[in-house]
């Protein structure tokens, strides 16, 4: 089980780092939670969970009114321009182990988060205080920067600020690696783990760009867990047989053509809603085509004529 | 030889009677799932096998496993146990192909297949019993062969992955090893389990128990359990488990299987249970049997709800007209007599058949509360449910349309090609 509220709070007055606490009925988004704590008390963060085609996972935690571009994060990630999306639910819960509506950068204290990347706004460092649910979304609490800091540096991590807003047209090239590049884990996780994935050599992901990566800013334990593996998928051809990743690949190419063409916060839900509504449609699409290409070669192959020897006659 | 079908008028009986003959529940009313469990001696799939199942698949249960139309198992939890070591296992299915029209009852055993298949990335063998139709149902061999073929075409358009899946008729395949384990399985049973299972007692002349059949009966259901069965697939894999989705009236053949699995040192296989799907007119007081792998005793189809009836059931090969009118015209419905009386007193969803149905293929969890809050509340109308299961049903019936005009014989040929499948874990 994961950290709970009380234990996390507990360990922030072990650490001697004040806060406040703000009880309240359980909150899905920032709106509601805005009715209930005042932003007197603190900024408001919004954070979100992501994960990149590689299973690598990142929290972004922001003041609410930073402008949060998903396909420019993935460009400065150096992941091209539909490289990351949202975390699917399950992600959530094995992860970061919080429920709905309570990504929360507190929860990388936990050891299955210990491959999650977690950047943070560089304008919480212009505000005295800010707000977070401390792994539960019934309570939020305020604390200052350095309070944070000095949590994140307790369990082992260095807190990282980014200017999320800035490079916001970036142009990633050889002179110019994507910016964020080095914050990219360099393990990926599989949610969940499943024994016997495809057993192809274990490399450790590179970023995409071509320069040579930094160490990563945050470091994390290095002892091998038998829970949560890193796996390299043999992904050229599995996407080809596997009609589950076939359509996987199309709908992330989609939902990244959606998202560079359209602008607005409203698209990324709806690239979400596309992706649920449309994945059983086309998995069935793809099974039938898969088997109907299986069925004409299995009858070519019945009707096929054996090779025809060719025989090399020597003429005197 | 009909000796065993009796006839399920079972509206006196004060007791629910349910096994592989005869389907019905106390006093005309519901099936008690909770003492079939109990009297059968399976377990119960709750919520947690079912998170559990969730977090090995990384994907959403199956509508069915949410709303509890797969309510039982027997040794489900240990499947996953080995699962989750990295011990796979294999997925048994069957059908008795007695005729062309395949209804949504018949489908809801295959979906369900399919979407574990899928899940779990598992292979599949699925059996046709074409044989024993042909005896029970006086058909001659060809026909009985022609239908199980057309079946197939119906089976292959739920979705299933050619790389994965072997179909076959008992009249193609049995022979070689199959046969082998049959004449393995027919030895381990007594003649009084046989009666046991057949009911037969000391009075029935011996004709009925030396007649073939009962003895290829009895080992019908258990010799596709055994991996040894198919060489082809699995060689040197004796002990892959066996895992078999079936309607929960099957459990006394399969109770036969697991009882002499051991014996010829095999694992006893799996099974992953359904209730039964009710007909249109659910007024009448026997439920239809799901028609789930293999009807060995012809029923369902004489009985009051039969496949003759054109209108207790929808078919696959109902235009969307025909679904509306029969929804609309015969489907038992919870409503009452007057909007007035209704607006006051609200739907009584327990014998409504449109919500009934829709709990069964909605797959929105939220859209199916809202409505039953509603309905139930008197706020909507009984035209609103039905037509909305109108829609769903519509729209499902045209999917598989569209795959069924896609599968071609050849593709028929393939799927019961006796081939290896390479990748039939991937």
């Amino acid at each position: 089980m994961g950290f709970s509220k009380d234990q996390l709070l507990s360990q922030l007055q072990e650490l001697e780092i004040d806060y406040s606490k703000y009880e309240h009925p359980p909150v899905l988004t920032v709106e509601e939670q805005a009715k209930y704590v005042s932003s007197s008390e603190g900024a408001l963060s919004k954070n979100l969970f992501f994960k990149d085609k590689k299973h690598r996972y990142y929290i972004i935690s922001a003041v609410v009114d930073t402008k949060v571009d998903i396909k420019v994060l993935s460009q400065r990630l150096g992941l091209g321009k539909g490289g990351i999306r949202m975390a699917p639910e399950e992600a959530l819960a094995e992860l970061l182990q919080v429920s709905l509506g309570c990504v929360t950068p507190f929860a990388v204290v936990n050891e299955s988060a210990r491959d999650v990347s977690l950047l943070l706004d560089q304008k919480f460092k212009n505000q005295t205080r800010f707000i977070f649910h401390p792994l539960s979304n019934d309570v939020s609490i305020s604390l200052s920067t350095s309070g944070l800091d000095k949590f994140l540096q307790s369990i082992g991590r260095d807190p990282v600020y980014v200017d999320l807003e800035a490079n916001a047209n970036p142009v990633v090239g050889k002179d110019q690696p994507p910016d964020l590049a080095v914050y990219v884990p360099s393990n990926s996780v599989v949610v969940p783990e499943l024994p016997n994935k495809t057993p192809s050599a274990q490399a450790p992901p590179k970023n995409v760009s071509a320069e040579k990566t930094k160490p990563v800013a945050s470091p994390k334990p290095s002892k091998s867990t038998g829970n949560v593996k890193s796996v390299v998928q043999n992904s050229g051809l599995s996407v080809f047989k596997n009609p589950d990743k076939f359509v996987e690949e199309i709908l992330d190419k989609t939902s990244a053509l959606l998202l560079s063409e359209v602008k607005g916060e409203n698209v990324e839900a709806l690239a979400e809603t596309l992706r649920k509504r449309l994945t059983s449609e086309f998995t069935h699409l793809a099974v039938m085509y898969k088997n109907i290409a299986y069925s004409e070669g299995f009858y070519a192959g019945t009707q096929c004529q054996p090779k025809r020897q060719t025989i090399i006659v020597k003429t005197e | 030889m009909d000796v065993d079908k009796k006839d399920s008028i079972a509206s006196d009986s004060s007791e629910q009677v349910v096994n592989p003959w005869e389907v019905a529940a106390k006093d005309g009313g519901k099936i008690d799932y909770d003492k079939l469990i109990d009297q059968f001696g399976c377990q119960r799939l709750d919520d947690s096998l079912i998170d559990r199942v969730q977090r090995l698949t990384s994907r959403q249960p199956h509508v069915f496993l949410r709303r509890g139309v797969f309510f039982a198992h027997r040794d489900f939890n240990e499947v996953l146990d080995a699962y989750e070591r990295g011990d796979k296992f294999y997925l048994y299915t069957g059908r008795g192909p007695s005729s062309e029209a395949l209804h949504l009852g018949h489908l809801i055993p295959f979906m369900f297949t399919k979407y574990l298949q899928e899940a779990f990335k598992v292979p599949l063998v699925i059996q046709l019993t074409d044989d024993e139709k042909c005896m029970w149902k006086n058909l001659s061999v060809e026909e009985s062969q022609r239908l199980a073929r057309e079946n197939a075409k119906d089976i292959i358009a739920c979705g299933f992955d050619v790389t994965k899946t072997f179909i076959f008729s008992d009249f193609d395949y049995v022979g070689g090893a199959f046969y082998k384990n049959m004449v393995k399985v027919a030895k381990c049973v007594t003649l009084n389990k046989a009666m046991g299972i057949f009911g037969f007692s000391g009075e029935d002349h011996i004709g009925k128990l030396s007649f073939p059949p009962v003895q290829a009966c009895l080992s019908v259901p258990a010799v596709p359990s055994f991996p040894s069965s198919f060489p082809h697939l699995f060689p040197g894999k004796d002990k892959l488990r066996c895992l078999i989705p079936c309607a929960i009236d099957q459990d006394p053949y399969f109770r036969m299987t697991r009882d002499v699995a051991p014996r010829l040192g095999y694992s006893k296989p799996a099974l992953i249970e359904s209730s039964f799907f009710p007909a249109l007119q659910a007024s009448l007081h026997a439920f239809k049997l799901l028609s789930i792998l293999f009807i060995l005793f012809s029923q369902g189809e004489n009985g009051k709800m039969s496949a003759s009836d054109p209108n207790s059931a929808i078919y696959v090969t109902d235009t969307a007209k025909e679904i509306k009118n029969k929804i609309n015209r015969y489907a038992f419905s919870g409503g009452q007599d007057s909007i007035e009386k209704h607006r006051e007193i609200g739907a009584n969803l327990e014998v409504d058949i449109p919500v009934k149905y829709l709990s069964f293929f909605l797959d929105d969890d939220t859209e199916l509360e809202h409505i039953k809050k509603e309905y139930g509340e008197g706020r909507m109308l009984t035209g609103e449910v039905k037509k909305r299961l109108t829609e769903v049903l519509t729209e499902m019936v045209e999917r598989h349309r569209m795959a069924r005009a896609a599968v071609t014989d050849e593709m028929v040929d393939a799927f019961m090609a006796v081939r290896p499948l390479p990748s039939m874990f991937e």
